[in-house]
């Protein structure tokens, strides 16, 4: 299958929220806020349940960079899910950093459910950096 | 069983097929393993659509479902639908958004955006591969509902409940019903007061035999789910008998010696330690108030009627829903904020309407006659620095109301408004323009340069730089200044971290979604109403009350509920509790249990709200959450990447 050029810009994957963040993603597509299309989103209920073992899979399979959508403050399931997703990045950067995984390869900001103009910022900068990591 | 997964590509018209080549995505994914049909459609979602996909999962006997089209958040309820009306499990179906996530993301570039789009539908169907039957979590549910907080939301939800046939308790803490309408005298723009609402309200909720009404009562412990609520309830006795004679408790009351600030009155009276509010207040028999009771025995030589022997009592209640309308605190302004606490005629709008209340022929304070008054807007509420960003919504309407009651029963009162922009929405416009046609004057300004009030030679004067007037300095000389302040959530919220309701940013009680369920909270079975999840005036109150009440109807009228099952997952073989996942559950859903010799965590199906908080913090892994277990997301992952 040709990929094309689009396989030179580095693929990431977002990790959503079913609530918060990945409405602000569709809206995102619904104002044409353009960012790159090797950008993939995977919509999990809460931010503070994703695993670093999935984490780990992506980044090991292939993929340039993961960056967690968090539901910061506004987490429909209670005020301790920015502590709790916090803690997952924390503990997932130390087990990238001992199987030798830049762990700057992990990012994570909160995304309100309206914040498509921060989300679309945010994953242009990442690419960008990535870009420069590869190089 | 293998899979034999139909896969719908839509055109979306023009809005997908425009920019991503579906015909290409449908080649690309056509002989993915699972596979057993790919096919574009023009709209997945039109009726003639729907029914060929009814028709082709019954003639082919497909196991697995996709659709490629909008967001979720569109269709993924009309698909899944779809699937169910050709006799197949709805959790067989998965939703693939090309749409906004794709085509209109990526209308920059079409070969990017068909590239993406080949991925994701990829990544779909490897779900489709993994995703099986699931039925609901069947539980029973008792038809009774506690409805916490008796003021006129409560009350209101309470009569709409017992109507309905539903068994209703009515919990309030204070020993007296109506809450904050109580102390409200006229009310715009009827004019009805506060108390003959609560009345009505009252005399409608005790000739319900299907109400009862607790006073003095506390929630102290809950347990259990939607459907079973267990509640302990706290109820404090008033001392006093019931059927006492009338004559007798106005002579305790006056020989009464403890004296403490009236909280009715927003403190600018006192009262006695054996008390009530006013005089027909519902129930009608006071209440010693045991907190500043020095149990001197006064009372008890005058009347027969007092018994201290009475006894703290607990009850346990059985409920299937819980209906929150604890109501919301004035907002208490800060030691010299505007002057308040220092300069001593400076009042807030609750006290000024109690003031106005107990004013005879003349409008006094502490004495003094008053003629100039200047009320200060927005305190508390709008804050620039604070913490409530928010508009209180009723405080403009009441105190403009107030203002007008005033003018028109005292003589020579002017009335100076120093605002930040007038909110009196919707019919309550009307007063605004009356209060104007009575010569009220208007001085607005910025939030960052907000009226200031000074004491200058023993005269309290308040001055701004007038926005009306192109800035000029304009100072008023008050006899009395009023801080037209906003609401607050409840200091005391013990009955919000019983029951973990989230707070929203303002603190307040937070529905699921503002617009589209506004009663409801996360936790299954527990509905919110009133000002307890955000300013409102009364009659939104009771909007809110009667959405609620029936909210919390429907989920104890049936007798049984379904639920979500998709819920967190225990591998029994790994676990060896370590008591983490009790720790990051928000909800307590985790208890343990014995298997084979072993303590493993065991999951309360009716509890789990799915969130998966729990799985990150499992040291051996042995939690999974159903529709996103670890084989799930990887392969969602692997699909992602090229294939290699």
């Amino acid at each position: 299958m040709a990929d094309g050029k689009v396989n030179d810009s580095p693929k990431i994957l977002v990790f959503s929220t079913e609530k918060i963040s990945d409405p602000a993603i569709d809206m995102a597509g619904l104002l044409k806020l353009h960012y790159p299309p090797t950008v993939y989103t995977i919509a999990v209920p809460c931010s503070s349940a994703i695993k670093p073992v999935w984490i780990l899979h992506a980044l090991e399979r292939g993929f340039d960079g993961v960056f967690i959508a968090a539901d910061g403050t506004d987490c429909p399931y209670g005020e301790s899910c920015t502590t709790k997703t916090g803690q997952l990045v924390s503990q997932t950067q130390e087990q990238m950093k001992a199987k030798g995984i830049d762990p700057a390869r992990l990012k994570m900001a909160a995304i309100c459910s309206v914040c498509s103009e921060p989300f679309v910022k945010h994953v242009k900068s990442f690419t960008e950096y990535l870009k420069k990591l590869s190089n | 069983m293998k899979k034999k997964i139909g896969v719908y590509i839509c055109h979306c018209g023009g809005n997908i097929a425009d920019y991503v080549d579906v015909e290409r995505v449908r080649e690309a994914i056509k002989d993915e393993e699972g596979v057993a049909l790919a096919k574009t459609t023009m709209f997945a979602c039109a009726d003639s659509n729907q029914k060929e996909m009814v028709e082709d999962i019954k003639s082919q006997g497909l196991n697995g479902v996709v659709v490629a089209s909008c967001s979720p958040k569109l269709h993924l309820l009309t698909f899944r639908a779809v699937t169910e009306r050709a006799g197949l499990n709805k959790y067989n179906y998965v939703h693939a958004n090309i749409r906004e996530q794709v085509s209109w993301a990526h209308s920059d570039n079409k070969a990017g955006a068909t590239e993406k789009a080949i991925r994701i539908v990829r990544s779909a169907i490897a779900k489709a591969n993994c995703a099986g039957s699931l039925e609901p979590i069947e539980v029973k549910s008792t038809k009774a509902v506690a409805v916490i907080g008796a003021g006129v939301a409560g009350m209101r939800a309470a009569i709409e409940l017992a109507e309905a046939g539903a068994e209703v308790f009515l919990i309030e803490r204070e020993f007296f019903v109506g809450g904050r309408v109580a102390q409200w005298d006229n009310l715009c723009v009827s004019d009805e007061t506060g108390k003959d609402l609560v009345t009505r309200l009252y005399d409608r909720v005790m000739s319900h035999k299907h109400v009862t009404l607790f006073t003095g009562a506390e929630v102290v412990e809950n347990s259990g789910s939607v459907g079973n609520f267990n509640l302990k309830v706290k109820v404090t006795p008033r001392y006093i008998r019931l059927q006492c004679k009338k004559g007798e408790l106005q002579k305790a009351i006056d020989v009464c010696p403890v004296e403490v600030p009236d909280e009715f009155n927003f403190n600018i009276t006192t009262r006695k330690a054996i008390y009530h509010n006013y005089p027909s207040e519902y129930p009608q028999l006071p209440a010693i108030d045991m907190k500043n009771c020095t149990r001197c025995g006064e009372c008890e030589k005058v009347c027969s009627n007092i018994d201290f022997s009475q006894k703290t009592e607990y009850l346990n209640l059985k409920v299937g829903s819980i209906l929150l309308a604890t109501g919301f605190d004035p907002y208490e302004p800060k030691k010299g904020e505007f002057g308040y606490g220092e300069i001593d005629n400076v009042v807030t709008l609750p006290q000024f309407k109690r003031i106005v209340h107990y004013s005879g022929d003349k409008l006094t304070y502490k004495g003094k006659t008053i003629k100039h008054i200047a009320y200060i807007y927005c305190v508390g509420s709008r804050q620039v620095d604070g913490e409530n960003k928010y508009c209180s919504r009723y405080c403009c309407t009441s105190n403009i109301y107030t203002a007008i009651g005033v003018k028109k029963k005292f003589r020579d009162v002017y009335n100076y408004h120093f605002n930040r922009g007038i909110r009196t929405y919707g019919k309550q416009e009307v007063l605004y323009d009356e209060s104007s046609r009575l010569g009220d004057i208007y001085l607005q300004s910025f939030e960052h340069e907000p009226p200031l009030v000074e004491q200058k030679d023993g005269k309290t004067v308040v001055s701004i730089n007038d926005i009306l007037t192109t800035d000029k300095k304009l100072e008023v000389e008050a006899d009395l200044v009023v801080l037209v302040t906003g609401m607050v959530p409840r200091q005391d919220n013990s009955i919000g971290n019983l029951l973990k309701i989230p707070k929203g940013r303002d603190k307040f009680f937070n529905e699921i979604h503002m617009k589209l369920r506004p009663v409801e909270t996360v936790i299954d079975g527990i509905t919110i109403a009133g000002a307890s999840q955000g300013p409102k005036n009364i009659k939104e109150s009771i909007n809110s009350a009667l959405a609620a009440a029936t909210k919390s109807f429907s989920l104890v009228d049936a007798g049984k509920l379904a639920l979500e099952p998709t819920i967190v997952k225990v591998d029994e073989a790994l676990c060896e509790w370590c008591g983490k996942c009790d720790e990051a559950c928000p909800y307590s859903a985790f208890d343990k249990k014995e298997v084979d010799g072993k303590i493993v965590a065991r999951v309360n199906e009716t509890i789990c709200k799915g969130c998966g908080m729990c799985l990150p913090v499992c040291p051996v892994n042995a939690l999974n959450l159903v529709g996103s277990t670890d084989k799930e997301i990887e392969n969602m992952i692997d699909a992602l990447l090229p294939t290699v």
